[in-house]
This record gives C-alpha cells, sequence and structure tokens, in this order.
C-alpha cells in the first residue's frame, strides 16, 4: 500500500499537523518508505490469533466514584499559554 | 579523603553512614562536575538548590540516625519526562517548553522518599522517540566515550542518552530512564553501563509523560548490578492512580545474591543472530555464553521464530499509541501555543506543527494513518495480532529455559550524525530490545566487553515475567566474569 500526497494531507489533518509542500514531499517518501517495510508483517499467519491489547495479567481495579485529587482553578489554569477570569481562553468558536 | 569519582550508591551509603563525608559534600562534588561537563549537555534543567536542600535533610536524619532512606543522601539524575512539582518537564520538547508540573509522578516521589537527592532533570530524545538522542529540543547528549581510533564525538544511545550519559561521565551516581523499545537497555549499553526494565506494570506510569502506554515503564542506569537493584527497589510500588500497575508484591531484590545460577537453563534464540550483527559483539555474546557454563549453567538453544516481525510490529503499535497520547498537546491548557489564531483548528495545527520536532511528527503520522478508517485492520489490528504471537514465543521459550542471554544492540555507540538519514536504519537500532518490551518482560543490559576501538558491548539477559532478581543475578554473573 503506497500513499500519496492527498493522502499525507489527509492523514495530517487528523492529526492536527500543518505541512507545508515540501514537508509533505519529504512525509510522503518517509512514510512510504516505512510502510513498505512494516508490510512484511502482511505475510505473516495470524489467522484465529487474538489481537493483544495489554500485557497486564492483574484485572483492572475498580475504584469507588469519589473525588480524590483537590486541584484549585488557579494550579490548573498555572500552565495556561493564556487564560481570563479563571478560564482558558480559545479562538472564538462560536458566531 | 574519599575519591568521590570512584564511588557508586552502595559505597556512597556506605561512606555517608559512617560519616566520611556528608550528603552536601557529595553534592556540591556532582554539581561541580555537571558545570565542568556542560558541553555533554546531560542535563536539560539544573536542580542545584534544591539538591543543596535536599543533601542537607538527609545530612541531618543521618545525623540523628532516624527515619533514614534506603537512598538516602544520594545524588540522582531524573529523566526530564517524570513530572517533578514545580520543577520544569519538558519530555525534550519545544511544545513542553514552559510546562511546570503541580503534581510529582510516583516513581520520583518514591526516590525523594527513599532520601535520593535531584541533580536535574535529565536530556532525552524528544517525547522518548529516538535511540541516539538527537531528537532533542535542547540539543543532542554526547556521550563521554570515546573511540581509541579517533576524537569523534558519539551518540549516547537513545532516548534516556542524558541519564545514561550522565551516570557515564560521573555527574550523579545513578539516573532513571524510561524504556518503550530499548530506550534504557540501549543507552546503558552504548555508554558501559547497567540498564534494567522491569517487567510492565512494576513501575507506576502516574506522571510519566506517555509515550505508547502499553509499553512505557520506567527503571534505573546505574554503574553495577548492585546499585540497579537498590534504584529498582525505591521506584517500584503498586498504584491505584496507574491502572495497569501491578500489585505483585517486589521481593527483596538484594536477594539477587543469593538466587544460584548453577542448574538454571539459559537459553540463546538462534533468531537474534542477525544477519549484519557486528563480528565483535558476535563474540561478546560467546563470552557471555562461557560465563554462564563456568557458572554450572545449562545452555540451550531456543527458537523465538517471530523476531523478525517484532520492530514493524513496535512501529505500528507504539506510533499508533503516541499519536492518541500526543492528542493532548494542542496549546490550549499547557505547553507551548502558536501566534496564529484565527480560528481554533488552525491554533492546533500551527501549535503542533511549530511545538513537534521532525521525528515526532513522523511518528503521529504513521500513528493517525495505520489507525485511520480503511487502514486499521490491515495494520493496527495486525500488528497487535502479531504481538500476540511474538508474546507467545516468550512464553514457548520460558518452557525449555529460565533466562534468555542476547546481545543488547547490533552495533556499538556511532558518531553524531551518522545513522540518522533514513528513518528504517535509524529504528535498527532497537531490533534487540524490542521483542521483550512487546512482550511486557523484565530485561537487563549490562556491559561485557570493549571491543577493539575500546568501546562497550552490552549484553540482554530476558527473565519470566516479574522475576527481576533473576535478570539481577544473571547480570552479576557478567560483573563477575568480566574482569573490570
Amino acid at each position: 500500500m503506497s500513499i500519496d500526497n492527498s493522502t499525507v494531507k489527509k492523514v495530517a489533518k487528523l492529526a492536527r499537523l500543518k505541512v507545508d509542500a515540501k514537508e509533505e514531499q519529504n512525509l510522503k517518501d518517509e512514510l512510504n518508505n516505512i510502510l513498505e517495510w512494516v508490510d512484511k508483517l502482511q505475510k505473516v499467519d495470524t489467522e484465529n490469533i487474538a489481537p493483544m491489547l495489554s500485557v497486564s495479567n492483574e484485572p483492572m481495579p475498580m475504584r469507588e466514584d469519589i473525588v480524590t485529587s483537590k486541584l484549585d482553578n488557579k494550579q490548573i489554569l498555572s500552565n495556561a499559554p493564556e487564560k481570563k477570569a479563571g478560564f482558558f481562553v480559545v479562538p472564538k468558536v462560536v458566531e | 579523603m574519599t575519591d568521590f569519582s570512584k564511588l557508586n550508591i552502595s559505597s556512597a551509603l556506605l561512606g555517608l553512614k559512617k560519616k566520611d563525608f556528608k550528603s552536601v559534600e557529595l553534592t556540591e562534588y556532582f554539581i561541580n562536575q555537571i558545570n565542568k561537563k556542560e558541553k555533554l549537555n546531560c542535563f536539560i534543567t539544573k536542580t542545584f538548590d534544591k539538591a543543596i536542600d535536599m543533601a542537607k535533610k538527609s545530612d541531618e536524619k543521618i545525623i540523628k540516625n532516624r527515619e533514614l532512606g534506603s537512598l538516602e543522601g544520594i545524588p540522582i539524575g531524573m529523566k526530564d519526562l517524570f513530572c517533578t512539582k514545580d520543577i520544569r518537564t519538558t519530555a525534550g520538547s519545544k511544545i513542553l517548553d514552559s510546562f511546570i508540573p503541580f503534581y510529582e509522578s510516583t516513581v520520583s516521589q518514591n526516590l525523594w522518599n527513599s532520601g535520593a537527592v535531584l541533580l536535574g532533570k535529565t536530556n532525552m530524545d524528544e517525547f522518548a522517540m529516538g535511540s541516539a538522542n538527537t531528537t532533542s529540543f535542547f540539543g543532542n547528549v554526547i556521550n563521554p566515550l570515546k573511540s581509541k581510533n579517533n576524537d569523534k564525538d558519539l551518540v549516547p544511545g537513545g532516548s534516556s542518552g542524558g541519564s545514561a550519559s550522565s551516570v557515564a561521565a560521573g555527574l550523579c551516581l545513578a539516573a532513571t530512564g524510561s524504556d518503550t523499545g530499548g530506550s534504557i537497555r540501549q543507552p546503558a549499553s552504548f555508554c558501559g553501563l547497567v540498564g534494567l526494565k522491569p517487567t510492565y506494570g512494576r513501575c507506576s506510569r502516574f506522571g510519566m509523560v506517555a509515550f505508547a502506554s502499553s509499553l512505557d515503564q520506567a527503571g534505573p542506569i546505574t554503574l553495577t548490578v548492585e546499585d540497579s537493584a537498590r534504584m529498582l527497589q525505591s521506584m517500584v510500588s503498586y498504584d491505584f492512580k496507574d491502572s495497569t500497575s501491578s500489585k505483585k508484591k517486589m521481593e527483596n531484590l538484594l536477594k539477587y545474591k543469593k538466587y544460584d545460577l548453577k542448574g538454571k537453563r539459559v537459553g540463546v534464540p538462534k533468531e537474534y543472530l542477525l544477519e549484519g550483527l557486528n563480528p565483535e559483539i558476535k563474540k561478546a555474546w560467546d563470552l557471555g555464553i562461557s560465563w554462564f557454563e563456568s557458572a554450572g549453567s545449562e545452555i540451550v538453544e531456543i527458537s523465538l521464530p517471530n523476531t523478525e516481525s517484532a520492530l514493524p510490529t513496535y512501529y505500528v503499535i507504539a506510533p499508533a499509541e503516541a499519536s492518541a497520547n500526543l492528542a493532548r498537546y494542542d496549546g490550549i491548557r499547557y505547553g507551548f501555543r502558536a501566534e496564529e489564531k484565527s480560528d481554533l483548528t488552525q491554533l492546533y495545527e500551527e501549535t503542533r506543527a511549530q511545538g513537534f520536532g521532525k521525528e515526532v511528527k513522523r511518528r503521529l503520522m504513521i500513528g493517525t494513518y495505520v489507525l485511520s478508517a480503511g487502514y486499521y485492520d490491515a495494520y493496527y489490528l495486525k500488528a497487535l495480532k502479531v504481538r500476540k504471537l511474538i508474546s507467545d514465543d516468550f512464553s514457548k521459550a520460558f518452557e525449555r529455559c529460565d533466562l534468555i542471554l542476547t546481545p543488547t544492540t547490533p552495533n556499538v555507540a556511532f558518531p553524531i550524525g551518522e545513522k540518522q538519514t533514513d528513518p528504517v536504519e535509524m529504528y535498527l537500532n532497537d531490533v534487540l530490545t524490542v521483542p521483550a518490551s512487546l512482550a511486557g518482560l523484565p530485561a537487563i543490559s549490562i556491559s561485557a566487553c570493549l571491543n577493539s576501538e575500546s568501546l562497550p558491548i552490552g549484553l540482554q539477559i530476558i527473565g519470566k515475567p516479574f522475576e527481576e532478581s533473576s535478570i539481577l543475578s544473571a547480570a552479576s554473573i557478567i560483573e563477575d566474569s568480566r574482569g573490570f
């Protein structure tokens, strides 16, 4: 499976990465190179093999649905690039 | 007067206990060394004031002989992907350049509870994506070791390159690392050290900047096997804040010394004899085998038939998980934010385009692609199935042997700038470390000998799940046999 420029554009959009024309070309070549190598996997017989989602054999524990951390608004906003009146600021999204 | 340059954790603990020197003196010595060897670029953030404070507190405890931790007064480096409260944590990325966590990772907290002293946050490949420590936004790290044939600066390996280089250069007594596909073992091998990746689930991932969550594990990089046991003992804990944290009790790791290798079966996987494996590394492997024979172990040839598929499997699964994990960097809640923001999508796209480096973008693209509609089954699901086969290979092999002995890397440390142009060639660095990662197994790398250029060659020992003490014990056979 080889990918073309329009696929690179589409994937970049999905990944929320702005890619200029030169980068697009480089990425296309690099991704094709990597994917060609990854394609080796298609030859492996995985008939009746269940996908392995985790190496852990221990059941994931349930915990009570109670508040355990006490972070204040100031802490949460302490790393925000832009904040106002106790909120994160984003570009206008509602017309 | 103690020669601080000759210390390791065990001997330093003894010296502190006997009051030959204070932790503050030891800490000042390392601060001085870090300043002297600035050129190696081992640290992204130095925390010298904090180090002195922590050392003073340790000294008070030592004087009173009360509440002493198992690493009381020991100065260490902390890989810059462990969140440290009120101390900048960057994961080697521009996108986290200004990030100051308001919480502490469980692994680092465990180390502070044991009395360790923080000298600083060590440099690393951006988001732990790299095998040469050349992808850091804060510049590449230099290996303190050199070939005897030339003066070229060598890579320390990666992604825990700053940690390995700082321990090898004598800038701290030990450092933490994280290993997703080899990021502890490979740099330990390149720098002549001991690097241990425990069983998946041993160390809490809470507060570790995530790369590939089903693979990421913290572990120590140290000078000796005993130091590795001491560090790991402190780092491990069950943690309800990490849903994959294991409840299995960790035994006293220093008991590794009592684990007898006599009669144990050491497996040698024929598939690891790669085409292109450096002949000197093959020789070192044979040497390692002979040491285990001398120790009374039985050597058995084993087969891990899906070894060849491990690396491509890893390069589907790890980028896929990374593309999900790194979706959080959007320029809204923390970290770098681009100037361009006419609308929200543009803000995201510009922030991520300017905030991430080349290798990270490459992997985000791969990860997004293999998870996208139409390709998910062919790539991601396929890789998960092959991962099962690789894991089953190990389970079967461990019916015939107790430990597996392999080289750590197909080559020794190489000059900075080489092997960087072709991503696939770069990924081959991890070919011998990735299989154990995919299976979640504990593995250790230890320097076995030097090659003809006097660069270290590491051997890797892979153990059964949760048998960290047996791999430590096997590593000590190499440590005792190698004659340095």
